[in-house]
């Protein structure tokens, strides 16, 4: 039980939530109920005149069939995000959770990745897969794969998914090795003796006392696939070749500041946001339930 | 069932010696623990046996055949870890069937052998159970079904009742004593407590500072330990230990507390005068006032157990000493005359090793000598 605080004057308390209260306000529900509130108006692209349409926004969205491919493009950009940066930080963490020389070093190094902005990191893949500059560009079109990002909209996806998910995987990897080292060595010991090779320890003890941690980084890597990935495709693809790499998030930004289709873009973003709703409710629901021990 | 042999263990982390060379002989079936303090190596040592530590110099051989460079799960060796190491996420029933399954045995035999080994230690009805849903003895219960379970050559404990309530500790002490003989595998046992390794062991391994000390039955160790680090560990309240001196060509010791006692004959093998004399709170012996050759004890606290009472006193000499009597409580501040028998006396040297006497000590009454 936490111990309730009593506060002699009824105003201290309220004082010292101001400052947390007014950073939400701020800057999460005035813009958020502007979005909704948007949602619901169709502006011309001069912001001269503004009708109230009530739904309408959301009823051209879902029967636009270019919303509904980048909603398709979503999904399969976030599952490959989500499952490359998740597999990659874990046999990462797995690495590094044994006692190696040097694991302060090859730890730091792995963690400065999450400390680079997307648009450095989008800079960065460029000179990795640009077609003429790129090391690995260069490398396939030499050996006589036809490598373009630029006009393959395979290609394109592969690389902003890429991107994307080394730009995660620091993240990933702080969250594994932290669940990793707090499963007790003794169990792990006691398979050992048991019999069971590295492999099977590995699948039949250590995955499953992850899954904790594993379920929570799924929703959050989720979570960042949908929304925070906008930097690394601007810089990458802008959403091309012919949509190919346009999300749901890069086309709010799109029909909202290129298009200046403020409604439209509203609705786009309440749907968004309904999206993250769903997810953190999801998370709080099965978090809670899913810890072994 | 084997046999297990240890071979100079030496044992270091860095710079730090922990185990300066461990021999040890373990026939088949037989129960030896290894006690001492925290910190002694005797955790060290047992994880070396199961192949969890590799040792730095000194060879271990199961059943005769050197399995120093193999793996645990070569070793066919089972282990009851302090905190148990159930595998949190699986069943009692899954616990116990994990090392079965990886040796591939069938559905049907895994079956049998755990309903079986359940059965035995009274875990029929938890099958379906996950560990947390347990308290902590039937965890233990499950860790101690989990070893017995597949058979192996060679059981090894942790401090496996270190976690349990004092009157769940006897219950299951005397529980892991009767399997052992029930089911004659051969076991090592790593504890700190002096209770458990004197009732459960065949044999003791008293271990200081990375050292075996003596490798004896308990009686052995009880009565004949061979140093003051072995006498002051075993027994509780500790051995007192006092001041004496050799005199009359070592046919006595003159204490330095009281009169010098007769011995029923000199020591062996001293080469000075200065010893250490040793004597176990029970043995000394409360007399009347004015009995000859008593020492007054000038009673300092008094602990009353029930059927006897620990009295804390001060020698003449300045030496606290304990005393375990029964039909005796003096009050704090009192003077008790007490005799110390000499045929419960000790002799250790300078060195702190025992002085055996020159021949086997008889039942001879105390004798006095000098004033």
């Amino acid at each position: 039980m936490r111990k309730k605080v009593i506060f002699p004057q009824l105003g201290l308390p309220y004082l010292l939530l101001l400052p947390q209260l007014a950073i939400t306000v701020v800057f999460f529900f005035l813009p958020a109920g502007q979005a909704i509130w948007f949602s619901f108006l169709r502006q011309d692209a001069f912001g001269i005149r503004t009708e109230f349409v009530w739904f309408e926004n959301f009823v051209e969205l879902f029967q636009d069939p270019l919303y509904l491919d980048s909603m398709w493009v979503t999904l399969v950009f976030s599952f490959w995000v989500t499952l490359l940066s998740m597999s990659v930080a874990l046999g990462l963490a797995v690495l590094a959770d044994r006692h190696i020389r040097g694991a302060t070093a090859y730890k730091t190094l792995l963690i400065w990745p999450y400390a680079i902005a997307p648009a450095v990191a989008a800079v960065l893949w460029i000179f990795i897969f640009h077609p003429q500059i790129g090391l690995l560009g260069k490398f396939l079109n030499g050996i006589g794969i036809k490598w373009d990002y630029k006009l393959n909209g395979t290609q394109a996806l592969i690389t902003v998914i890429v991107a994307s998910a080394w730009k995660q995987v620091s993240y990933n990897f702080l969250f594994f090795l932290a669940g990793l080292q707090s499963i007790p060595r003794s169990v792990l010991e006691a398979a050992a003796i048991d019999g069971a090779s590295p492999a099977r320890r590995f699948w039949t003890v250590v995955f499953p006392l992850l899954s904790p941690t594993t379920f929570f980084l799924l929703v959050i890597n989720l979570t960042y696939a949908f929304f925070d990935t906008f930097g690394v495709i601007d810089a990458l693809t802008k959403g091309g070749p012919a949509k190919a790499t346009t999300t749901l998030i890069y086309r709010a930004y799109i029909d909202g500041r290129v298009n200046l289709d403020l409604g439209s873009s509203s609705a786009q973003s309440v749907v968004l946001m309904l999206a993250v709703i769903a997810l953190t409710a999801v998370q709080f629901r099965f978090i809670e339930r899913k810890v072994h021990y | 069932m084997a046999t297990l042999e240890l071979r100079g263990i030496r044992k270091s982390f860095g710079a730090v010696q922990v185990l300066h060379g461990i021999d040890l002989q373990v026939a088949e079936g037989e129960f030896i623990v290894i006690v001492g303090a925290s910190g002694c190596g005797k955790s060290t040592l047992l994880r070396i046996v199961a192949g969890l530590e590799t040792a730095t110099e000194g060879s271990v051989l199961i059943g005769g055949a050197d399995v120093t460079r193999l793996e645990p799960k070569d070793r066919d060796i089972a282990m009851v870890f302090q905190n148990y190491a159930l595998y949190p996420h699986m069943s009692v029933f899954d616990n116990m069937a994990y090392g079965l399954r990886i040796r591939g045995l069938p559905r049907a035999e895994i079956e049998g052998r755990v309903r079986r080994t359940a059965e035995m230690l009274g875990l029929g009805d938890l099958l379906r159970r996950k560990p947390r849903e347990l308290s902590g003895g039937q965890r233990q219960r499950v860790a101690m079904g989990r070893a017995i379970v597949r058979e192996p050559k060679l059981f090894l404990f942790d401090e496996p009742l270190s976690n349990l309530d004092a009157k769940l500790r006897v219950q299951m002490r005397a529980e892991i004593k009767r399997l052992q003989r029930r089911l004659g595998v051969t076991s090592l046992y790593v504890t700190h407590d002096q209770v458990e390794a004197m009732t459960l062991g065949d044999r003791l391994v008293v271990m200081n500072e990375g050292r075996a000390e003596q490798v004896a039955t308990p009686m052995e160790v009880w009565r004949e330990p061979a140093n003051t680090y072995v006498a002051g560990f075993i027994g509780a309240p500790a051995m007192n230990f006092l001041h004496g001196r050799l005199c009359e060509e070592g046919h006595a010791v003159d204490l330095r507390a009281g009169p010098a006692i007769a011995l029923a004959a000199p020591p062996a093998s001293a080469t000075e005068a200065e010893v250490t004399v040793g004597i176990r709170p029970e043995h000394v012996r409360v007399v009347g006032n004015g009995a000859a050759g008593a020492i007054p004890l000038k009673v300092d606290l008094v602990e009353p157990l029930g059927a006897e009472s620990l009295i804390h006193g001060i020698l003449p000499s300045g030496e606290g000493l304990t005393v375990r009597a029964s039909d005796c409580s003096p009050l704090a501040g009192t003077t008790l005359p007490i005799v110390l028998p000499a045929e419960h006396l000790h002799l250790f040297g300078g060195d702190g090793r025992r002085l055996r006497l020159a021949h086997a000590r008889g039942a001879a009454a105390p004798v006095r000598v000098g004033a």
